[in-house]
């Protein structure tokens, strides 16, 4: 495989489906897979397209299946970058209790942000709070976040 | 007593259940509500029931499978019953530990370990 071939840049335009939030995951871990990220890397990746993903869709867009969740995925040598954008009114990840805390560690969902943020090597959001701009490098090591203060 | 469920499988040893999660991976709606469907009717039916979940077979899940474990151990401990989690891999376990959720749950190597001092009658 050449350099050029190494690379892949893609873009989908979803609606807001299960099932075809699902496809979308699974191809892009196929292309991940094909484009020689390893076990442990696959895993962080899944985890945090899954739950970006639900977010996105449901969370975001309500999963009114009218509204589009658009997925751009690059694939390099050095990365894997995906950025997953729905049509919903955003929100504050800073504003997010810390699931971890001692409050809120019964409560029964509120881990997605968290976990994408231990598994993900680059998380950005844009201003609205609509979209998420996640990279894993190759050279990526173990999972990891900062200490909560509680 | 072995009693199957779409994706769970239970062995019965008087009041201690040992649960088996049957997928590889949980992931959507469905197989959560499944498991949901399967699991809460199990604790209700059987108060005091002395629970085991065996992630022998699962190799990835997400957060809302945390939910759902979550809710069956409030539910258990409603009823009286006790929790414990076994055979968690070890990409799993670190989840386990990134969420905290290691210092909520009992979580033993195998279900062996984790029958070992629960009431057996």
């Amino acid at each position: 495989m050449t350099k050029q071939d190494n690379i892949l840049h893609k873009s989908w335009q979803l609606p807001s489906t299960a099932k075809a939030i699902q496809k979308a995951c699974r191809d892009l871990l196929g292309y991940a897979e094909t484009h020689g990220f390893g076990e442990d890397a696959i895993f962080g990746i899944h985890l945090a397209l899954e739950e970006a993903l639900v977010n996105a869709f449901k969370h975001g867009n309500k999963s009114n299946p009218e509204k589009i969740v658009f997925v751009e995925c690059l694939i390099t040598p050095e990365k894997f970058d995906v950025s997953i954008t729905d049509q919903g009114d955003g929100f504050v990840p800073n504003d997010l209790p810390d699931p971890r805390c001692n409050g809120n560690l019964y409560k029964c969902s509120g881990r997605g942000v968290l976990l994408i943020n231990a598994y993900m090597d680059v998380v950005e959001y844009n201003e609205l709070g609509n979209s998420i701009h996640m990279i894993k490098y190759r050279q990526s090591q173990a999972p990891a976040v900062e200490d909560c203060d509680c | 007593m072995d009693t199957s469920h779409p994706n769970i499988s239970i062995d019965f040893h008087g009041p201690i259940a040992i649960a088996r999660l049957e997928d590889e991976k949980i992931l959507d709606e469905t197989q959560l509500q499944s498991l949901e469907g399967s699991f809460l009717p199990l604790i209700d039916q059987n108060p005091g029931l002395q629970l085991v979940i065996d992630f022998t077979k699962v190799k990835f899940l997400t957060s809302s499978v945390l939910g759902l474990l979550i809710r069956i151990s409030k539910k258990v401990y409603e009823k009286e019953g006790a929790l414990r989690l076994c055979a968690i891999n070890p990409k799993i376990q670190e989840v386990f530990k990134i969420t905290r959720l290691d210092k909520i749950f009992e979580i033993f190597p195998s279900w062996e370990d984790a029958v070992v001092g629960l009431k057996k009658s």
